[in-house]
């Protein structure tokens, strides 16, 4: 059984934030499902559960920051990206408050609590919204690289949307990743893949039963969506010729629209493809039933790519 | 105690059984607080409300909104054991393709009223139901049970004042006052204080009550119509778990399922209520 990434987000928060005076962290009730309560339960008096009041939280939370505090505020994803985006926006981000807005059980995690508790929607909001540093981890070593570096180095608003599952590993442990520079997992020549969270994994899944196919495909991981990394982009469309999008959130306004956006800009004209979830509402289920019914698992993956080199 | 009363409690607990049942088959749910909320559901669908379950979307009917979503199982099991739907569907629960998700969804289960999940928004959208109902000059009631945790939402504060503001006489509003959320007991994660006072000050007419009291339950609901000009509260004070032993009390199932030997106590305690009743 792979990590679960909300677990080593839990146990990464401990480790870095409990020794920073400066780091605080909330959440809504949610505690135990995001993994907050781990800080909760080793550092109290930096601890605040709120209650089931979302808003509350975030503006509270942009008050810690104007004390020159580091928030690190918790809830699923779906209510980061609605109920607390109205403080995201014009408190956060507008005045460039130092809060880290963490989405838990992102994508389909939520799997039996169905479509109100899903999170496919987080990155298009995050995204829209200026000053915002808009991240997914993909494994646990990156999980943890994350919490460091939001809670050591960067300085300013940021929304990471993490997983309540993991799908594997993928980087060797202390690998560095620097924010604004996607990560090639995997060399390729036929088609990329731009993938963020776990899709990664997946995608590298695809990517090995594709090359004993004959198809060698390259695999980025786009971990950092905003700003997304351009340079990644134009050469893997340059290169490789074809460019398959991959992610747990609609179609409409994730990596495969950011994607989108760079190669029209560039007036680079390739086979193209987002997989995600097809602008439809979800549904309960087993989170591998979700995975496989909305095709962002590996086979699905794969069946992507595969149509889209057919067209090169 | 009368017949009918008899016959409610009998109901209540039969449907509790129905809601163990979902939550250990479909191995995911939220057991517990389908248990507190099971006396109030069953006086309002088995003999308060105004429905015809053969035209689920009648005009007339009363409405009802489960602000508290999650608790959707035993929801689920009033609306089969009322003819919403055969019973057997009832292991659909948490499925795929099915009527039944995790939470209540207006477009795919008969008798849902109102899709709820994000909590604190049922309140509201109650709201929306009655001050049409007002606007239009129908006789129907609209009735809605919130959690005590989901009372943290500011956007419950803010239907509540204007609720109170309209002089909404049909709205009903029971608070499933169980004292336990997510996290743990709702005082300590954020104490409310005096819930009846706080809706009173929204000019709501407010009464507190035993929820696991069903003539309470029905005098409540009887004093509440009584009041034409101020929305009603009804604080149910009840105990998250209440008919399983092991559950009761215990913020632990908020969201868990019983393994196959818990799920023979519950079953051998609540059929046990159910002869009682007898």
């Amino acid at each position: 059984m792979a990590a679960a990434l909300r677990d080593v987000y839990g146990e990464s928060l401990v480790k870095y934030g409990v020794p920073d005076e400066k780091v605080v962290v909330l959440d809504a009730d949610l505690a135990t499902s995001t993994k907050s309560v781990l800080f909760g339960n080793a550092c109290p008096e930096r601890f605040f559960d709120v209650g089931i009041a979302e808003a509350d939280m975030v503006s509270m939370a942009a008050g810690f920051a104007a004390s020159g505090f580091t928030p690190f505020i918790n809830t699923f994803a779906t209510f980061v990206a609605s109920i607390c985006a109205v403080s995201a926006k014009s408190l956060i981000a507008y005045s460039g408050l130092n809060v880290k807005l963490m989405g838990g059980n992102n994508g389909l995690t939520g799997g039996y609590d169905g479509s109100t508790h899903h999170g496919i929607d987080d990155i298009n909001v995050m995204r829209g919204i200026p000053n915002m540093l808009v991240m997914s981890p993909s494994t646990p070593v990156m999980m943890d690289w994350m919490v460091k570096t939001l809670v050591q180095d960067h300085k300013g608003p940021a929304y990471v949307s993490v997983s309540r599952q993991g799908a594997g590993e993928v980087y060797e442990e202390g690998t560095s990743f620097t924010i604004g520079q996607a990560k090639t997992v995997r060399e390729g020549t036929d088609a990329t893949i731009i993938a963020y969270g776990l899709c990664v994994p997946r995608a590298l899944q695809a990517a090995e039963k594709l090359a004993q196919e004959g198809i060698n495909v390259r695999l980025v991981d786009m971990f950092t969506i905003k700003p997304i990394d351009r340079a990644a982009v134009i050469s893997a469309a340059k290169e490789t010729g074809a460019i398959i999008t991959a992610e747990e959130h609609s179609v409409i306004g994730g990596v495969g629209t950011a994607v989108a956006e760079v190669l029209t800009e560039e007036g680079i004209a390739v086979p193209f493809k987002r997989v995600g979830i097809q602008d439809t509402f979800t549904q309960s289920g087993s989170y591998a039933q979700l995975v496989e019914i909305y095709g962002v698992g590996a086979d699905g993956i794969a069946q992507a790519v595969r149509e889209t080199v057919a067209r090169k | 105690m009368n017949e009918e009363i008899r016959k409610l409690y009998r109901t209540a607990y039969g449907l509790r059984k129905d809601a163990v049942d979902m939550v250990y088959h479909a191995r995911t749910g939220h057991a517990a607080p389908c248990l507190s909320e099971a006396d109030i559901l069953t006086a309002l669908y088995f003999h308060v409300m105004n429905l015809d379950p053969a035209n689920p979307h009648w005009a007339d009917r009363d409405r009802f909104v489960l602000s508290k979503g999650h608790a959707s199982p035993l929801y689920y099991a009033v609306l089969a054991r009322r003819g919403y739907f055969p019973p057997e569907d009832l292991m659909e629960y948490r499925g795929l393709n099915t009527k039944l998700q995790g939470h209540p969804d207006m477009k795919k289960c008969p008798g849902v009223d109102f899709t709820t999940g994000s909590l604190g928004n049922g309140l509201a959208g109650a709201l929306g139901m009655a001050l049409i109902g007002k606007k239009d000059k129908k006789d129907y009631r609209v009735f809605a049970v919130c959690g005590d945790g989901e009372l943290d939402e500011g956007i419950i504060w803010e239907a509540a004042t204007y609720a109170g503001n309209e002089h909404l006489g049909r709205l009903i509003v029971f608070v499933d006052n169980n004292g336990l959320q997510s996290g743990g007991a709702v005082e300590k994660i954020q104490d409310l204080g005096d819930i009846a006072a706080r809706f009173e000050a929204c000019k709501w007419h407010a009464q507190t009550i035993d929820g696991h009291d069903m003539e309470a339950i029905l005098d409540a609901v009887a004093e509440a119509e009584k009041v034409t000009d101020k929305p009603s509260v009804i604080v149910a004070k009840t105990i998250k778990g209440k008919g399983v032993s092991f559950m009761e009390g215990q913020y632990l199932w908020h969201m868990k399922a019983p393994n196959d030997e818990q799920y023979a106590i519950a079953c051998e305690e609540l059929e046990r209520k159910v002869k009682e009743y007898e």
